[in-house]
């Protein structure tokens, strides 16, 4: 087990490490670094100096390393377009996105298997059939339409909830909070529906076909032989081997929950990172996008470790030495 | 087949039907078919795959795969009908009274829990003990199956155990109940051969201790030779012949069975090839007119191609072969009558 | 390369009769036809496709006004909400106009042209991309087959959207500021091609692997055919079924991807909008009561990207009836 972590280890690093390399590069050959920091007035003396300075004249190999060196240490260099550091401006927004993504990955996680086990065992049923059919349009509909379609109804007709921003937040530490505050929670509603109804319904559509794959097995015909409960059959059994291969996927959805939360975010101008890094396409502000880059992929790695570590707490038979023979 | 009533009968199966409905027809798995389990004994079920043998097992312990449906028949239990029971009712059945074995114990068994977590699980269901009342229980059933160290192994996986070693804990669990009847769907077939006659003798042996009934579902003549006291030979969904074991070995009655016992290889009669059956068994929706088996049959004559013959008596054995027929004992064809 | 294999995948130019069946040949034998006429949602979906390619196509002449020519355009017709007469002007539009007196209906036609254009295009691309990089990693193996892989594995990690945002951020970054708005249109193809191309290169290196060790490859080998021509005559015929389907469901998500990237405001500029940047536009005045300016253009392109996508459902069920 040990082996197979540190393996997975090694290539998140080897991952982290080209996408760094991405990033180096945007940095280095995307925009001018020279053009972006010194304004109109410059000399050639300046711009000399400003290359030795930023270490423009070292060796590719020594940029590069200097590079992750900065970045391991939270260094990502300045924003083009808000003239301060980048660290700074993620740091500001970092919470609002974790907060969203957190809410959704919940709701999408709950809804979802809940769905699905009802959509599996009622396979049949007038509502599962129309759940599922549902499911099907809500898949081909872009996020953002479900974001607007939820504004209109519940924002502009009702006016029950707030459609843009995050309302009232509280400070805690370097941390801003909008759970703590009624305008934060009623805040976080629309958004965070937006932003999990689309991973709600993949995973539902996951738990269902693997459901009534393991309902079909030998060891739940054997369960119900020996005349368990239904809800043994069901939950004890059935639903518990079901998450096995639904844990991967899942896991995987929920990390691309913080990429999408740029759509989301948008709709709803919700102040996060999502919403910088689209400010940053658009102004070409190279510094933000590259570190926005280099956090989603730390983000993703990081998921993807969790994930393989969960398959060791639920499934015994990656816990033991398999025996000789089967 | 003794009267009905008799107290000896445990299960009594009369004239049960078995549909599978498709998009293309209405198939009929199950036509007719009839027999009972004494108390005690080990009834053989035999037949080629697609036979209907597993199924008739699966509808007696009502776990048909959807769409298959009893459509018509009973299943008597201790006098009490079982065939349309209530869920909640079978369940107390299922486990209690009439518990199943499957043909693989790889698959079997839930790989997620342990051993012990599935048999205290079953114990608790049925009977009224405590956690570490089944407990102890689970460990006595595990070394009456004969795994050693069957206390230290109680919490160990599934995948930490043979093949053979499974299919043992997967027999504990189906005695875990003390159930009166144990259906066997060829509880050998997955296993190593070197280890399909233990499981096949602990088998005869706990249930036999017990005075537990088994239904021993299988292809293999031979186990069924060696254990069942009577068996049913089934053919494309209704039974062919049944009898007392020795009498249907030795002497069947109905071609089919001929056949099937010219194809086991005999010690005793060395240097003659395997006798084989021409063809093969029919399709469920290509059921030939007449006897299902007239097809392939080397004594057909003239009623097996139009109508379909019911069991009738020979001997110790009920064949449904016209050939013992009475009625048609004149249209014989000559060699037949000797 | 890439210029002659998009003429070489159109079918029936490669097919050799005597091949291992052809596309065309399996399309006839899977009762591609039959099928269609027999699912009534093909038939809508292909009729609402159709609708909308034509009237896009023609748009010019069927549009009641170019809405992009500030000389058609009447500020005192803004905001006219739909089958109602101006307050103003007494002018009747069908779906409304926007604050610009913009005939709705007319930017529908111009936006949904700018939208199919931009999803062909950058399928086109992709399957090009796709085709060309399966085909070098399954036929020569090796470090091209590694490297090309794992930039696909690693892609395939995290959603296409992101992958277009980024490639569309530093392209732009390469583009000179003054011309931006100008080749935003190739801008978009291209990030969304490459954002698109993963599934492509999958299933064709698959197929290819499975081909070249075959002997007539061998053998063709063997006389000295070109490994380029050897790929173009055998393996693409047959990995054509499965491209097609992966080209219809991947042109729903490329119009989808598009309209997100308009709507987020670094896709199509508000000069030329698509589907997307009218949506964008539109948002705007939901909350003021002006709802039509938003919501026909986004029924038009859910029924565009919903159409496409049933579509390509169909076409992978009827082209492959073991999932049947």
């Amino acid at each position: 087990m040990i082996a197979f972590v540190l393996r997975r280890v090694f290539q998140s690093i080897i991952v982290l490490l080209i996408v760094g390399l991405i990033a180096f590069l945007m940095f280095r050959y995307v925009g001018d670094p020279i053009e972006s920091l010194l304004g109109q007035e410059r000399t050639f003396e300046d711009i000399a100096n400003l290359r030795e300075r930023l270490g423009l004249n070292d060796p590719f190999i020594v940029q590069y390393f200097n590079f992750l060196l900065g970045a391991v240490q939270g260094q990502f260099g300045i924003s083009y377009r808000a003239g301060v550091p980048v660290s700074q401006l993620i740091a500001e927004r970092l919470p609002a996105t974790l907060e969203l993504a957190f809410v959704s990955g919940l709701f999408a996680l709950i809804g979802g298997v809940a769905l699905g086990v009802y959509t599996a065992l009622r396979r049949k049923g007038v509502i599962a059939t129309t759940i599922m059919t549902a499911s099907l349009i809500g898949v081909s509909l872009p996020t953002f339409l479900i974001g607007i379609a939820l504004i209109w109804v519940f924002a502009v007709e009702l006016q029950w909830l707030p459609s843009n921003g995050r309302g009232e937040v509280v400070a805690i530490g370097g941390w801003t909070t909008g759970f703590l505050t009624s305008s934060g929670r009623a805040s976080l509603i629309l958004p965070a529906i937006t932003l999990g109804l689309f991973q709600m319904t993949l995973i539902m559509r996951l738990v269902r076909s693997e459901m009534l794959e393991v309902l079909r097995t030998d060891y739940i015909k054997f369960a119900r032989a020996r005349g368990l409960s239904a809800r043994a059959v069901n939950f004890g059994h059935a639903l518990k081997n079901t998450l096995i291969p639904v844990i991967t996927i899942t896991g995987l959805q929920l990390g691309s929950i913080v990429a999408f939360a740029i759509i989301t975010e948008t709709v709803f101008q919700w102040p996060g990172v999502g919403l910088m890094f689209i400010n940053a396409i658009n102004f070409v502000d190279i510094p933000v996008m590259a570190t926005y880059l280099m956090l989603i992929a730390v983000f993703f790695v990081l998921v993807n470790l969790i994930v393989d570590l969960l398959y060791f707490a639920v499934d015994p038979r990656l816990r033991v030495e398999r025996p000789s023979s089967k | 087949m003794s009267d009905q009533t008799d107290n000896d009968i445990l299960l009594s199966v009369r004239d049960l039907v078995v549909e599978f409905p498709t998009r293309h027809a209405l198939l009929r798995a199950i036509d007719g078919v009839s027999f009972d389990v004494r108390r005690g004994e080990v009834l053989g079920l035999v037949g080629e795959s697609g036979a209907g043998k597993s199924i008739t097992g699966a509808a007696i312990i009502g776990l048909l795969e959807p769409p298959g449906r009893i459509a018509g028949g009973t299943v008597t239990l201790d006098g009490q009908r079982i065939d349309g029971l209530p869920l909640d009712e079978m369940r107390k059945v299922r486990g209690k009274k009439i518990a199943m074995i499957f043909q693989d114990p790889l698959t079997s068994l839930n790989p997620l829990y342990s051993i012990g977590r599935q048999l205290v699980e079953t114990i608790q269901t049925h009977m009224d003990m405590s956690e570490s009342e089944a407990r102890a229980r689970a460990v006595s059933l595990l070394e009456d199956v004969g795994i050693p160290a069957a206390s230290e192994r109680l919490d160990a996986f599934p995948h930490e155990f043979s093949g053979g070693m499974r299919q043992r804990v997967v027999i504990a669990l189906a005695l875990a109940a003390e159930p009166e009847l144990i259906i066997a769907d060829e509880p050998t077939t997955a296993l190593d051969v070197s280890v399909q006659a233990q499981v096949i003798a602990l088998l005869k042996r706990l249930c036999a201790d017990r005075g537990t009934s088994v239904i021993l579902v299988t292809h293999d003549m031979g186990v069924i030779a060696e254990t069942a006291n009577r068996v049913a030979v089934m053919y494309s969904g209704r039974i062919a012949e049944i009898g007392p074991v020795a009498d249907v070995v030795h002497e069947p009655h109905h071609p089919y069975t001929v056949g099937l016992m010219g194809a086991i290889p005999d010690l005793d009669t060395e240097g003659d090839r395997l006798a084989q059956i021409q063809g093969a068994m029919p399709r469920l929706d290509r059921l030939p007119e007449g006897c299902a088996f007239n097809p392939r049959c080397p004594r057909r004559f003239e009623p097996c191609a139009t109508k379909r013959p019911e069991l009738m008596p020979v001997g110790a054995s009920l064949a449904s072969c016209f050939l013992h027929d009475p009625a048609y004992a004149d249209l014989l064809p000559r060699e037949a009558a000797e | 390369m890439s210029e002659t294999s998009v003429e070489e995948t159109k079918p029936a130019a490669v097919i050799d009769p005597k091949d291992a069946p052809s596309l065309w040949t399996r399309i006839k034998r899977s009762d591609v036809w039959y099928s269609f006429t027999r699912s009534p949602v093909a038939i809508v979906a292909a009729i609402i496709v159709t609708i909308i390619v034509l009237a896009s196509v023609f748009a010019p002449l069927i549009s009641p006004q170019n809405p992009f020519n500030p000389a058609e355009l009447n500020l005192m017709d803004g905001f006219s909400a739909p089958m109602e007469p101006n307050q103003f002007t007494g002018n009747v539009y069908w779906l409304g106009t926007d604050d610009q007196g913009r005939d709705i209906f007319s930017t529908i036609l111009y936006g949904s042209r700018i939208s199919l254009f931009v999803g062909v295009s950058a399928v086109l691309l992709a399957m090009v991309i796709g085709i060309v990089l399966g085909l070098v990693a399954g036929y020569r193996g090796g470090w091209a087959d590694t490297i090309i892989m794992r930039i696909a594995d690693v892609q395939l990690t995290f959603p296409s959207i992101l992958i277009a945002l980024l490639v569309f951020g530093i392209v732009r970054g390469l583009v000179p500021p003054d011309v931006r708005n100008d080749v935003a249109v190739w801008v978009l193809i291209v990030s969304i091609a490459l954002s698109d191309w993963v599934q492509y290169a999958r299933t064709v290196r698959g197929a290819t692997l499975v081909e070249r060790n075959k002997e007539y490859v061998q053998a063709a080998r063997v006389i000295g055919v070109k490994p380029f021509t050897i790929m173009m005559r055998h393996v693409l015929p047959n990995v054509m079924g499965p491209v097609l389907v992966i080209a219809t469901i991947g042109l729903a998500l490329a119009i989808i991807a598009e309209a997100t990237l308009s709507f987020l405001g670094v896709g199509m500029p508000k000069t030329t909008p698509s589907l997307g940047t009218l949506i964008n536009t539109g948002q705007d005045f939901l909350f003021s009561g002006e709802w039509w300016i938003l919501f026909f253009p986004a029924v038009a392109l859910l029924a565009l990207a919903l159409s496409v996508n049933l579509l390509g459902d169909w076409l992978r069920d009827a082209l492959n009836p073991k999932l049947r």
